[in-house]
């Protein structure tokens, strides 16, 4: 009898705890925004947010970008050359990275090497009451902490993709021209010819730019709201990477129905 | 950490970023040539598009000088109404004749235009009335077939 009533209880609770995480995230989202007037008043504390967040995550970006790059040239190279079209070839990476690799794979890489180190380092702010000890002192802790993060989240994830589809298509470019022979003409001239500034290239930074907000806003969220224990920030931390990294695939696929229905 | 190394870091971050923003818009989306000219627009009528679609270019002699930016069906006579933008320093004739054609074999579809022998030129809402429609695969197989039949 006890069983009958525990489940739907548990159930219940636990839809109750998301849609309360939800609305307070929500709420929080709200704050963070009020209280970034902050940021404009002392653009050296997005600054140093951006060298943490930013400049730090550039080789990661870098060499994942160059490396997938390679691949994409590799294996789009040898599936359209059984089509003999092998100088598509740079029009296959270019397009692939700049509307759905570049975005989504940077945006995973932020999260698992940016997030996690702001989560956690706001999560242990809060164990140690680094975080208290500030409202003791009247400075509001989202302005002074959660606000420069956040929004150098929102400036770094943009420029690191845009530095990711460059240095895929300088891979694609490499195994393309270099390794495969295809004719470097050809090679830019296709690509010129395919991507559309607007359609693609446009689209791509807007994604990038609600993948920022995303991620490093489960970032900020799940480290302010963790339980100020080791292994609540541990557990917070955990849930800022697969929060972020569903939210990523779920908004592109939300982002690219919109964007790209072939007309 | 020093706070200059850090400003100086941050700018370089920043400036490559940008850098390869404009990359990507220039080299690879090629936006330096694709330039909002001043363009006039005109229509034709089809009776069969075929796969033309939106922003498929217009060319004439191979050259690109427009883009189709409309399609639409007239309820009146059944026909395709395409509109397109031609670009201003291109003026065509008024008896210019417009096809649509295939890139290749299997490639994309766009218009064709053939400028005629008359001294007037199309002016912006112009009409072209010479067209010539697509090949459509499936009746040019039926077609062959029937004449065969029929020998």
């Amino acid at each position: 009898m006890r069983a009958i009533i525990r489940i739907p209880a548990s159930i219940g609770h636990y839809v109750n705890d998301r849609l309360w995480r939800l609305g307070y995230a929500s709420r929080f989202l709200f704050i963070i925004l009020i209280q970034s007037g902050t940021c404009l008043i002392r653009p050296r504390l997005v600054l140093r947010e951006t060298y943490f967040i930013g400049v730090q995550s550039l080789i990661i970006i870098l060499v994942s970008g160059m490396f997938v790059g390679l691949v994409l040239g590799l294996q789009m190279y040898d599936t359209l050359e059984r089509f003999g079209s092998g100088e598509g070839v740079g029009t296959v990476v270019a397009l692939a990275l700049v509307r759905e690799l570049g975005p989504v794979l940077s945006a995973l890489l932020f999260a698992s090497r940016a997030g996690t180190a702001v989560t956690a380092e706001i999560g242990l702010m809060k164990t140690t009451e680094q975080l208290s000890a500030m409202e003791m002192m009247a400075i509001e802790p989202v302005a002074r902490v959660i606000a420069p993060r956040f929004w150098a989240g929102i400036i770094s994830l943009p420029l690191l993709t845009s530095m990711f589809n460059v240095m895929g298509i300088f891979g694609g470019y490499l195994v393309g021209v270099k390794l495969l022979g295809v004719d470097e003409g050809i090679f830019w001239s296709q690509m010129q010819a395919t991507v559309d500034f607007r359609e693609d290239v446009l689209n791509g930074i807007i994604k990038s730019v609600v993948f920022a907000v995303a991620v490093i806003m489960i970032a900020v969220f799940e480290g302010y709201n963790s339980p100020p224990t080791a292994e609540g920030v541990s557990a917070a931390t955990t849930r800022a990477v697969v929060t972020s990294s569903l939210a990523i695939l779920a908004l592109d696929f939300v982002l690219t129905a919109f964007m790209f229905r072939g007309i | 950490m020093n706070r200059t190394v850090m400003d100086i870091w941050v700018g370089i971050f920043v400036a490559i970023g940008i850098g390869a923003t404009v990359f990507v818009a220039l080299r690879v989306a090629n936006l330096a040539s694709s330039t909002s000219e001043a363009t006039y627009q005109v229509t034709a009528e089809f009776s069969n598009i075929g796969g033309l679609k939106v922003r498929a270019p217009v060319k004439s002699a191979g050259v690109v000088v427009g883009r189709v930016t409309d399609i639409t069906l007239d309820t009146q006579k059944y026909v395709a109404m395409v509109s397109m933008n031609l670009e201003q320093r291109y003026p065509f004739s008024q008896d210019t004749s417009a096809s649509i054609l295939t890139s290749g074999l299997l490639g994309e579809q766009y218009v064709g235009l053939e400028s005629g022998a008359e001294s007037e030129n199309l002016t912006d809402g112009g009409k072209i009335t010479l067209t010539s429609s697509a090949l459509v695969l499936e009746s040019l197989i039926s077609e062959f077939l029937l004449d065969k039949a029929s020998e």
